[in-house]
């Protein structure tokens, strides 16, 4: 019997090892997240402004969209915009009469993940400018400034101290939701990972290396936002 | 083009399209949706609400009840432990919850028959751990997991309880187990009750991750067993999200209720 490759070269790169699978599926993790993440903001931040500044009708409708992905396990709302959004799509092109279409399954992972995070993303965001004191929209409104200027000189910047933590730690989960469109089929670190484990059989390895990698991911995160925190609250008065 | 003759038709378009939406979804829901199949699996679908619910409950419980000394040691404990309790809370969440349970349930899962096979004594007396069901191994991980998270969050609220009250306690002459049990702790619990309710209310959320490492939990009947018999997508995953919203609307108002009996001078 030929010698099985124990715990280092098992992670070579190359045919033998499994180093290079997992290296891609962390990349494709964090790509999702990356996207998923930028998605998600600007859906909160069309939504955190329809929220306090839309019509009645508006606000329900994000009330409702809010409410609802929030209070229902993201796993679920995976399956079902996965399913159902490839098949309400190709459904739309076979009725127009175009081949219907294999769904990417990283651009799903997006969008789906995306709207899930929106949801989040716009309370976080809504809290954020709800903690600007009005008076200062107000003077800025008296200087006769237009809504996009007062929007990104004075409510983005003095949002942004309260939107921070918020904000870090929504991408905080969704670095960790990626893993949940392994059950989806799509090959990403978690499921990379699963494939490998079950080949092998070392499950305690290779599930180890991966937790490793995400813990990784969590750790440097953290110190960026803990930069980026001090950075916008730069001349904001220390509190006691 | 004046800037409200834009806005008008941007709304017009936006409500045009959720209005087709809604249509569409409406009649999906009344006419073109099938939900006989609800009938025949009703018996399956109370035994998995019941093991969610059990999942839920216990994992909730035993975490706190690993989560209060993994508070307590990071505020008053010697340094190694604090030390520990800190690597466990900053791993737990550092990882997601699916690796977790799947490095529990595949990894213990496969090294306890591997045990056996190499010590046969071993496989005679611990049979029951070789054939443990997938649910203890689910139990497991959500337990951690939940200790990991209310850990990080006790040890917040018991550096909330203001030092006063501590210092009177032992001043009365209370011993520390009697300060704890009196005041600290009873303190600390008030301060994190709505962080729970919102910690709680994220358990339920992943307890459908069960259904990956085959336990027939609520997703599980749906997903392994109703979907793959009868071909139905949608609607048992419709079904699933408003149970599950109904779940957390509950809990929601659980707490809310106690925290009003439980009322706090600040």
């Amino acid at each position: 019997m030929a010698a099985k490759p124990g715990f280092p070269e098992i992670l070579a790169f190359g045919p033998t090892g499994y180093g290079d699978e997992l290296l891609w599926g962390a990349a494709m993790s964090i790509s999702i997240a990356l996207l998923a993440y930028g998605l998600g903001l600007i859906i909160g931040i069309v939504g955190a402004l329809c929220k306090l500044d839309g019509s009645p009708l508006t606000r329900g409708i994000l009330e409702g969209y809010t409410t609802l992905v929030r209070a229902v396990p993201e796993l679920i709302l995976i399956l079902i915009l996965y399913y159902a959004g490839t098949a309400t799509l190709n459904q739309l092109l076979e009725s127009a009469g175009y081949e219907t279409v294999a769904i990417n399954g990283f651009a799903a992972a997006v969008l789906v993940l995306g709207f899930v995070q929106g949801a989040y993303s716009t309370e976080v965001l809504r809290a954020a400018i709800q903690a600007i004191p009005v008076g200062q929209i107000e003077a800025a409104k008296a200087y006769g400034m237009s809504p996009w200027l007062i929007f990104h000189r004075i409510t983005l910047p003095s949002m942004l101290p309260y939107a921070i933590p918020g904000l870090a730690n929504l991408w905080l989960i969704v670095t960790k939701d990626t893993a949940l469109i392994a059950v989806v089929g799509y090959t990403e670190l978690a499921l990379a990972t699963r494939q490998a484990a079950g080949n092998t059989k070392m499950y305690f390895t290779f599930f180890m290396v991966a937790g490793l990698i995400y813990l990784i991911i969590t750790l440097f995160s953290q110190k960026g936002f803990a930069i980026l925190e001090k950075r916008v609250r730069r001349g904001q008065r220390k509190l006691a | 083009m004046n800037t409200s003759y834009i806005k008008f038709i941007i709304k017009s378009l936006v409500v045009g399209v959720l209005l087709l939406v809604a249509g569409g979804l409406l009649y999906w829901l009344f006419a073109a949706s099938r939900w006989d199949w609800i009938a025949k699996y009703l018996p399956l679908l109370v035994k998995g609400l019941w093991l969610t619910l059990l999942l839920w409950v216990l994992s909730c419980i035993l975490g706190m009840i690993l989560a209060i000394p993994i508070g307590l040691v990071q505020v008053t404990g010697p340094r190694w432990l604090a030390g520990i309790a800190r690597g466990f809370c900053t791993v737990i969440r550092g990882t997601p919850l699916l690796l977790q349970l799947w490095l529990i349930y595949y990894g213990l899962g496969s090294l306890f028959p591997q045990i056996g096979m190499i010590y046969p004594e071993f496989k005679n007396d611990f049979t029951w751990l070789i054939r443990l069901d997938a649910f203890w191994y689910a139990l497991l991980a959500f337990t951690l997991s939940f200790a990991g998270y209310e850990g990080e969050i006790m040890r917040g609220a018991f550096l909330g309880v203001p030092r006063g009250e501590l210092e009177a306690a032992r001043a009365f002459g209370m011993s520390p187990w009697k300060v704890l049990t009196r005041v600290w702790f009873p303190r600390a619990v008030r301060l994190v009750l709505p962080t729970l309710a919102g910690e709680v209310v994220l358990q339920l959320k992943a307890t459908p991750l069960a259904m990956t490492v085959t336990v027939m939990d609520l997703a599980g009947v749906v997903r392994n067993r109703i979907t793959q018999d009868t071909y139905i997508v949608y609607e048992p995953l419709v079904l699933l999200a408003v149970i599950y919203m109904s779940l957390t609307f509950l809990t929601v108002w659980i707490f809310s209720f106690i925290e009003k009996k439980v009322p706090q001078k600040r």
